[in-house]
């Protein structure tokens, strides 16, 4: 049962709002139309008894075909709008936050930003955007380790989003499914730090292999840790020859500016 | 764990073209999930049979087929098996790799129970 409002949906993801404590949404499927009622209802009224058949049904089907056909509509819509939107994926505290909090307030004077955070709890990492001053909703998905269509789609009714803007959508910490689950975003960015082993591509080639752009934060550690920032990167490009690749630090900004003009310019063309 | 929501939206389809057919039950079904697409086979079984209670599918045998990654070569077209930490040319050591197959993830077909006329 939900704690703020009682009402019975378990498990469910929730949209949130910092500072607000009083707002939330539950994302549920509105058409949720697979009645198990149903069940009882198909009712045996032949009064014959007779044996059962069995008969092969061919499907065909794409296992994830109802969230990439809502992620189609996400990004019909996203370009609709002009609106560029990038899936920022990372393990678990690879700086994907610290990245946002100092890319937004550079682009933020040319480009209208907006921000959604994705986390299975806390609205945390929403208030640290929303102190930059741009427009951020929270999606804690509970017990589910990843963000999906539907629940970008209803995140998105809550933003108020501007033409020709820029959307990031910061997954859930998890370099495993994110991968799997398209949102409409654009692009997909994946970060690495130098805290992590420089085989990380080669442990997670799914994400790598999906992401478009690669980042390599943290770099004002290199000379603290174990790791070989050229082997990464070799390492990533063989699981997918298309990345680009960054080497930044969210937390000097070193390497800063060229993520930034790569984005700017991704933003005109878009 | 990600294999239970894939667990739920395959049960989820599965359940829903079997209504439409007319289904009492599902008694098998059939995936095909690339050795690339990011799928724990047995994983994916073990969430089923949570996944599955209380649908048309809750008994149903769940039969999967891993077809192996194949990658075919950008620059001299050889076709090789990959398995993403090898996609380099065996002919030519390029990296320019397209994955041609290994990447599925369908749920190919399943065997309805119904009553029979
Ligand atoms: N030294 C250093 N620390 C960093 C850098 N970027 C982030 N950090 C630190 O790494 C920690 C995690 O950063 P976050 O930005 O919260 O990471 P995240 O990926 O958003 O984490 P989750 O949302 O929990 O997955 C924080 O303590 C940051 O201060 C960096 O470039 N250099
Ligand atoms: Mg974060
Ligand atoms: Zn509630
Ligand atoms: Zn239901
Ligand atoms: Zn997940
Ligand atoms: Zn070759």
């Amino acid at each position: 049962m939900c704690d703020t409002c009682g009402c019975s949906t378990e498990g469910g993801a929730v949209l949130r709002k910092p500072g607000q404590s009083d707002y939330h949404v539950h994302v549920n499927e509105g058409d949720h139309d697979h009645a198990h009622a149903h069940e009882e209802q198909q009712s045996h009224d032949h009064g014959h008894h007779h044996e059962g058949t069995s008969r092969k049904v061919v499907l065909e089907q794409d296992v994830l075909q109802k969230n990439n056909l809502l992620a189609e509509r996400n990004r019909g819509y996203f370009e609709a709008r002009k609106i560029f939107a990038l899936n920022f994926l990372s393990s678990p505290g690879s700086g994907k936050t610290s990245l946002l909090e100092k890319i937004i307030p550079a682009l933020q004077p040319r480009f209208p930003v907006a921000v959604i955070e994705g986390d299975q709890q806390t609205t945390n990492d929403a208030e640290r955007i929303q102190a930059l001053g741009v427009p951020v909703i929270q999606i804690n998905t509970g017990s589910g380790c990843h963000l999906d269509a539907l629940m970008v789609n209803r995140a998105v009714k809550e933003l108020e989003l501007q033409d020709n803007s820029l959307l990031c959508i910061e997954n859930v910490g998890n370099l495993v499914c994110p991968a799997l689950f398209d949102l409409g975003e654009a692009l997909k960015v994946v970060i690495i730090s130098v805290t992590e082993g420089d085989d990380k591509p080669l442990k997670y080639p799914t994400m790598f292999h999906e992401a478009d752009i690669c980042i390599l934060n943290k770099i004002d550690l290199l000379p603290y840790v174990e790791f070989d920032a050229r082997k990464c990167r070799e390492n990533a490009m063989q699981v997918n020859h298309h990345l680009e690749w960054f080497e930044l630090s969210a937390k000097t900004g070193e390497g800063l500016a060229a993520l930034q003009e790569w984005v700017e310019r991704k933003l005109l063309q878009h | 764990m990600h294999e239970m929501s894939i667990a739920l939206s395959i049960v989820e389809a599965v359940d829903a073209k079997a209504r439409q057919e007319g289904a009492r039950k599902v008694s098998g079904i059939e995936l095909l999930v690339g050795k690339l697409a990011g799928i724990e086979a047995e994983s994916l079984k073990f969430c089923f049979s949570a996944a599955a209670k209380g649908t048309l599918a809750e008994d149903a045998i769940l039969v999967i087929e891993e077809p192996e990654g194949t990658g075919e070569c950008g620059e001299c077209g050889t076709r090789f098996p990959v398995n993403f930490y090898y996609a380099e040319c065996p002919g030519c050591r390029s990296l320019r790799i397209t994955i041609v197959s290994g990447e599925e993830f369908l749920i190919q077909s399943m065997t309805i129970e119904e009553e029979g006329e």
